[in-house]
């Protein structure tokens, strides 16, 4: 075929520019995937507390990145809106408006409530295709936070033998969190916990979230 | 009941479920790290990311046969087809081609133009010898290999080692007919 235009080569894969992010796989070939990874670290731990642990770690390498992937996409996101919806001025309110909105869609998110509301929606939003299904202020103690879902994307082939007890693999999506949690500067502890429903057969499973010590006064300062 | 007629790659993925191929690409790191932090020897990272898709490929094969109606392919050629147009884009949402092929029909190689496992990965110095995505080279043997296709599948092309496209040699070794459990005269 005359004229197939080759592809661009790039030296060093930072400058390689990132996609949208729109691409998709099969659901399948994810859950593959997950299978494998769990099936390698059954092999090589002594126990289920080993195991969750290895799973978290995992999800923690993978929510450090995303947090990264989504805060940079963001920012060029609101840059080409803004630049966008301003042609109709005079160039310099343009040019003015292009960097607030610049800005704005750089900003780091500082407070409690905005980190998890950025978690709970933006973050399995780009994941899993939707929302967390409910986000939760724990009753008991100031610094445990919990979102839930129906079926977590992770576990929907997975089935538990009954000598595993409490084992969830959502300790994946656990890490993933902690690790977007961590690097937001936002440290915690997170574990993941099947919640049995009346009148359903599979049972919630909520991601615990218990903030560190310092969080908590740091947002007390903030007021 | 009439044979259903096979459905095409595209048809197919966009009816099955989807996922953010993000979150595969940075599963799949994630694994490649475990595997590097647990086992260090590059050559047994890549075989057991070997065995990893193997493993993949014996299920995933079912799944394939499915949800795709192929028919039983007549030659090793349709079967290199299938799996670029048919198989790569039902799970990956890519399409390969095949070219290269041997005198005797029995080695060609399926080339990817990209591939969404090696998204923001690059390849340090101490890793060189590392096939990156040797899981899709298990993956192939392993589906072939329950369809009575004894194959060899190896890398010759990788983007990540500073090639321009990633190209898998898939060469057929034989076919092993299919063995009834049961005698006969029983």
């Amino acid at each position: 075929m005359i004229g197939v235009g080759k592809i661009k080569q790039y030296t060093n894969v930072l400058e390689k520019p990132i996609n949208k992010g729109k691409q998709e796989v099969s659901l399948s070939a994810f859950a593959f995937l997950f299978s494998e990874l769990v099936q390698y670290n059954q092999t090589h731990v002594d126990n289920i507390a080993e195991l969750e642990r290895r799973l978290e770690d995992a999800g923690y390498a993978v929510g450090a990145r995303v947090l990264e992937l989504l805060c940079h996409r963001e920012k060029l996101c609101h840059i080409s809106w803004a630049g966008f919806e301003s042609l109709s001025f005079p160039s310099h309110v343009w040019i003015r408006l292009f960097v607030e909105t610049a800005i704005e869609g750089n900003r780091r998110e500082t407070r409690l409530l905005g980190i998890l509301s950025f978690v709970h929606s933006t973050v399995w939003k780009v994941l899993f295709g939707k929302v967390a299904d409910s986000l939760e202020k724990g009753t008991e103690h100031e610094d445990e936070y919990m979102i839930s879902e129906k079926e977590l994307l992770v576990n929907r082939f997975i089935s538990i033998p009954k000598d595993m007890g409490t084992f969830n693999c959502g300790a994946f999506v656990a890490g993933i969190v902690r690790g977007v949690l961590d690097s937001a500067g936002f440290p915690a502890v997170v574990t993941a916990h099947f919640v049995p429903v009346e009148g359903q057969q599979r049972p919630r499973t909520t991601i615990l979230i218990k903030f560190a010590e310092e969080v908590l006064q740091r947002e007390a300062r903030l007021g | 009941m009439a044979p259903v007629a096979p459905r095409s790659g595209d048809a197919i993925f966009a009816n099955v479920e989807r996922v953010n191929a993000e979150l595969f690409t940075l599963t799949y790191g994630a694994i490649v790290r475990q595997l590097l932090t647990d086992l260090e020897e590059v050559e047994e990272v890549n075989k057991q990311l070997d065995e990893m898709g193997y493993n993949i490929g014996v299920r995933l094969i079912d799944e394939f046969l499915a949800k795709s109606n192929v028919s039983r392919c007549v030659d090793f050629k349709e079967t290199a087809e299938v799996i670029a147009k048919v198989g790569f884009k039902m799970f990956l949402g890519i399409t390969a081609t095949v070219t290269n092929w041997d005198a005797d029909g029995t080695s060609c190689s399926l080339v990817l133009e990209d591939n969404p496992l090696v998204d923001f990965v690059e390849l340090p110095d101490t890793c060189q010898g590392l096939y990156y995505c040797n899981i899709l080279s298990g993956v192939i043997r392993g589906g072939l290999e329950m369809v009575s296709m004894k194959t060899e599948v190896t890398w010759l092309r990788d983007m990540l080692r500073g090639d321009d496209a990633y190209e898998l040699q898939v060469k057929l070794l034989k076919q092993v007919p299919e063995e009834y459990p049961y005698k006969d005269d029983e």
